[in-house]
């Protein structure tokens, strides 16, 4: 039998099939997202006497974590052009970068969140600190979660001389979540930020 | 997270035999994991039945004292955990595992070490959650668990039994074994149909599969964030739920109904695409209606995200809101009408044979339209006033979910069993099984409509005499001895069958879709090349219009094993030790142990990049002589 259908359908490898499977993945997480954001709305309000956003929130201060993040999705798409080009020490020393973009990112926000404690916001005081500190800190795990995966990688190309392009998909399946983060922290810096300053 | 990689020609080891424990702890053959989720499943049915038994007895007379209150309160929130989450949708699980790679065409799922990991989390979730009993006393907040019963203090005074920490931990560490397969089985589907197996020459089976998992990738996240305030609220005192503090108890309600609407088409939709298998093979003839029946799939699952709402509409949403909720459920009534036609209209002049899976399929026609029925009664608000909170709910869900899905998984496991075993059950027990089961669990639930509209309300521990309750009641109960009697005789009938059944062959039904093309149970690799779709049931295409045998289709192996081997991924362990310590991180977390959590967190991390990173080289698994 050697006439295929019309219909017939190229069958997938490895990496399209990974690929696909962290779309659906984060397609999920959005709705992980969706679900913590639509609490923090319904709970903003709620600040039992104690300090609110507008209050407390330092639009400088997460400006510059955000110029932070945002430049590690530079760097990432830097490090990818590197892997494709395969020049293996720019794709390390790219990678290295974007992964302390992502500490000094969540280094930032451990300060934030000490200092909001400091000036009585702690994680029970009120249902605003509460549902403030799930939704921002649940980015924040996720970035951390990153930094560990991009380290994951950054050993993954210390123990070769070389990325073979078999697995590059490794490199592209982190990158897609990484950017899906930054993306993530666009809407926080917009929804509880912005919004919450405006009061 | 891990694909099977590609081994250079001839690098694959030799395969690792498969037989003992240790072959079933570290297996990632979808076939294998099928079968682990639909026996854990089948352990946790028998123990959700007997929850259901010890509350029936209860009920068989006024004034009974037989089980106090307390244990009343966490038998039936244990029982609709354990029937919900342990046992019908795990089971649907393990039967999409086993079946649509090979409705497929496919060798495995798409990520075969992720399958292997989403069996050993919900296996894990099962057992953290039935580990409360032996730990101080289960979960008792109903299997919605509706704040503020969840947060303590009102149904727990004194120091708060830890019974709910089991049921947000459990239900978390299930729940994200269940997203998991949910991604897989999209993949799987979307990814690895054989050649020429358009969308509109997928088996109904694989379309519902397909449906399910959308639905369970887009509705598990508000209730893994509901579970996590939750948590947050009883390890960390924050007050989500606290309307004393400012929090919302409806927050709760709606996050758990986003949820748990589209779970129950999560429970139904994989009974549909059985019953679509089932009714056209029996009837030989093809389904009527495929596009219509696509459709309507497609249809209920993109309404059941807008309905959610229907189970709050006595919390004073308002006649607006109740209004839009009410029209979008009764809306759902026309795409699954749409279905029981189409299913009733392919048994209209077919040349019915009356097998066991095809009696349970029309006994589901029946019990399905009546429990439809009630739904759409309950979806009207102002009835709803009156329904909401009696037996008729209890009535109505039951419908739905044992004269649903229940029996169409119970027609789907005399459809496949030959299959996955590669024995025949006795017919004769079949049908004993089935008339049992049809005539108990009408007599145990068709009465509760009645208790609920003279009044009774669920979840009552006890009831007076002569509140015309009594005889009602007792009727229900005899009905519960009948149903259990039926499900012993099909369980023994496949315990029988197991040793003693004749054996099947690869075709016992003269099936239409690709697993019957194969022998029963199938080998390792499935199909030994892979075939080509020459239509819409592929096997009786070939049936009809070729030789009976699948045409292997040319240039579709990504991967080049030498000649009279097939390349397969190696077992692993490394999905169980994930999974273990995932349980010690939920353990640590419901005693605030903190150095166990860094420990199981280490675990958890360490055992993901091992998996991520581990460069599988494969086995080479010889074909059998006569493969197809």
């Amino acid at each position: 039998m050697s006439g295929a259908p019309a219909d017939l359908e190229p069958r997938s490898g490895p990496a399209e099939r990974t690929r696909f499977g962290i779309w659906l993945w984060l397609a999920s997480d959005s709705a992980l997202f969706a679900s913590l954001f639509a609490t923090y709305l319904s709970l903003r309000g709620a600040t039992a006497g104690g300090p609110s956003g507008a209050q407390l929130f330092d639009l400088r201060l997460t400006a510059v974590a955000t110029f932070v993040l945002l430049s590690s999705s530079l760097v990432l798409g830097l490090a990818l052009e590197a892997l494709q080009a395969g020049r293996t020490a720019a794709l390390r020393a790219w990678l290295g970068c974007t992964a302390l973009l992502g500490l000094g990112f969540v280094g930032l926000q451990a300060a934030e969140f000490t200092s909001y404690a400091r000036r009585g916001l702690t994680f029970a005081h009120s249902d605003f600190a509460s549902a403030f500190y799930a939704l921002v800190g649940f980015h924040g795990l996720h970035v951390t979660f990153g930094v560990l995966w991009l380290g994951s990688l950054l050993a993954f190309t210390l123990r070769r001389p070389a990325v073979a392009p078999r697995d590059f998909w490794r490199f592209e399946a982190a990158s897609l979540y990484w950017y899906f983060v930054d993306v993530v922290w666009v809407v926080i810096f917009s929804v509880v930020y912005l919004l919450g300053k405006a009061g | 997270m891990s694909a099977l990689t590609h081994a250079p020609l001839g690098l694959g080891q030799p395969p690792v035999p498969a037989s003992g424990l240790r072959a079933w702890l570290t297996t990632v053959d979808h076939k294998r994991i099928g079968i682990l989720y639909m026996v854990s499943a089948l352990g946790f049915f028998v123990l959700g039945g007997l929850e259901a038994f010890l509350i029936r007895l209860q009920l068989a007379r006024p004034d009974s004292h037989l089980i106090s209150a307390a244990l009343f309160n966490q038998l039936f929130t244990m029982h609709g955990l354990t029937m919900i989450f342990l046992a019908v949708m795990p089971f649907s699980i393990g039967l999409i595992n086993f079946i649509v790679p090979l409705q497929l065409g496919a060798r495995d799922v798409a990520f075969p070490r992720l399958n292997a990991v989403s069996y050993w989390l919900f296996l894990s979730g099962g057992l953290i959650l039935n580990s409360s009993w032996l730990l101080g006393g289960a979960p008792n907040a109903g299997w919605y668990n509706y704040a503020p019963l969840d947060t303590g203090g009102l149904l727990n005074p004194g120091p708060d039994p830890r019974g709910i920490d089991f049921y947000v931990l459990g239900l978390q560490v299930a729940g994200v074994g269940t997203v998991l397969s949910g991604v897989n089985f999209v993949v799987t589907i979307l990814r690895l149909r054989a050649p020429g197996m358009s969308p509109l020459r997928m088996p109904l089976f694989v379309w519902t599969a397909l449906i399910t998992s959308v639905l369970i990738v887009f509705a598990f996240p508000p209730l893994t964030a509901n579970l996590a305030l939750l948590m947050l609220d009883r390890l960390f005192h924050t007050g989500f739920f606290d309307v004393g503090r400012g929090g919302m108890v409806l927050l709760w309600q709606q996050l758990f109904w986003m949820f748990g609407h589209p779970e129950v088409y999560i429970l139904i939709l994989p009974a549909f695409g059985a019953i679509s298998e089932i009714v056209p093979v029996f009837s030989r003839k093809a389904l009527f209606g495929y596009p219509a029946m696509v459709f309507a799939i497609v249809l209920i699952a993109f309404l059941a995200f807008m309905v959610w709402s229907h189970h709050m509409f006595t919390v004073g949403m308002g006649p607006l809101i109740n209004s839009v909720f009410a029209a979008s459920s009764m809306i759902i009534a026309v795409p699954t009408g749409v279905k029981i036609f189409n299913w009733v209209a392919t048994l209209a002049g077919g040349r019915l044979r009356l097998d066991t899976p095809l009696l349970y399929a029309v006994g589901f026609l029946f019990t399905f339209v009546i429990g439809g029925t009630s739904g759409v009664m309950l979806a009207v608000p102002p009835a709803d006033f009156q329904y909401s909170g009696s037996y008729f709910l209890v009535a109505h869900i039951h419908y739905v979910l044992v004269g649903g899905s229940l029996l169409a998984l119970l027609a789907a496991i005399h459809y496949w069993f030959p299959k996955i075993t590669g024995r025949l059950l006795d017919d004769r027990r079949g049908r004993w099984g089935f008339w049992l089961v049809f005539a108990g669990l009408n007599i145990t639930f068709f009465p509760m409509h009645f208790l609920g509209l003279f009044g009774m309300p669920r979840r009552i521990d006890t009831y007076p005499p002569n509140l015309g309750f009594d005889t009602l009641n007792l009727i229900s109960t005899i009905g519960v001895f009948v149903l259990g009697a039926g499900l012993l005789i099909a369980l023994a009938n496949m315990r029988r069958a197991l040793r003693h059944g004749a054996l099947a062959g690869p075709d016992p039904w003269d099936g239409r879709t690709l697993e019957w093309a194969v022998a029963s149970p199938p080998p390792e690799y499935n199909f030994a090349r892979i075939p080509l779709v020459r239509g819409r049931d592929a096997l009786w295409v070939e049936k009809r219009y070729g030789d009976g045998h699948l045409v292997p289709a040319a240039g579709a192996e990504e991967e080049h094993a030498p000649e009279g081997f097939v390349h397969l991924p190696s077992p692993t362990p490394l999905p169980l030790v994930l999974a273990g310590g995932v349980t010690v991180l939920a353990y640590a977390a419901i005693y605030s142990a903190l150095l166990v959590a860094l420990a199981g967190a280490g675990i958890v991390v360490a055992s993901i990049f091992l998996l991520m990173y581990d460069r599988d080289p494969g086995q080479l698994v010889p074909l059998a002589g006569d493969a197809p």
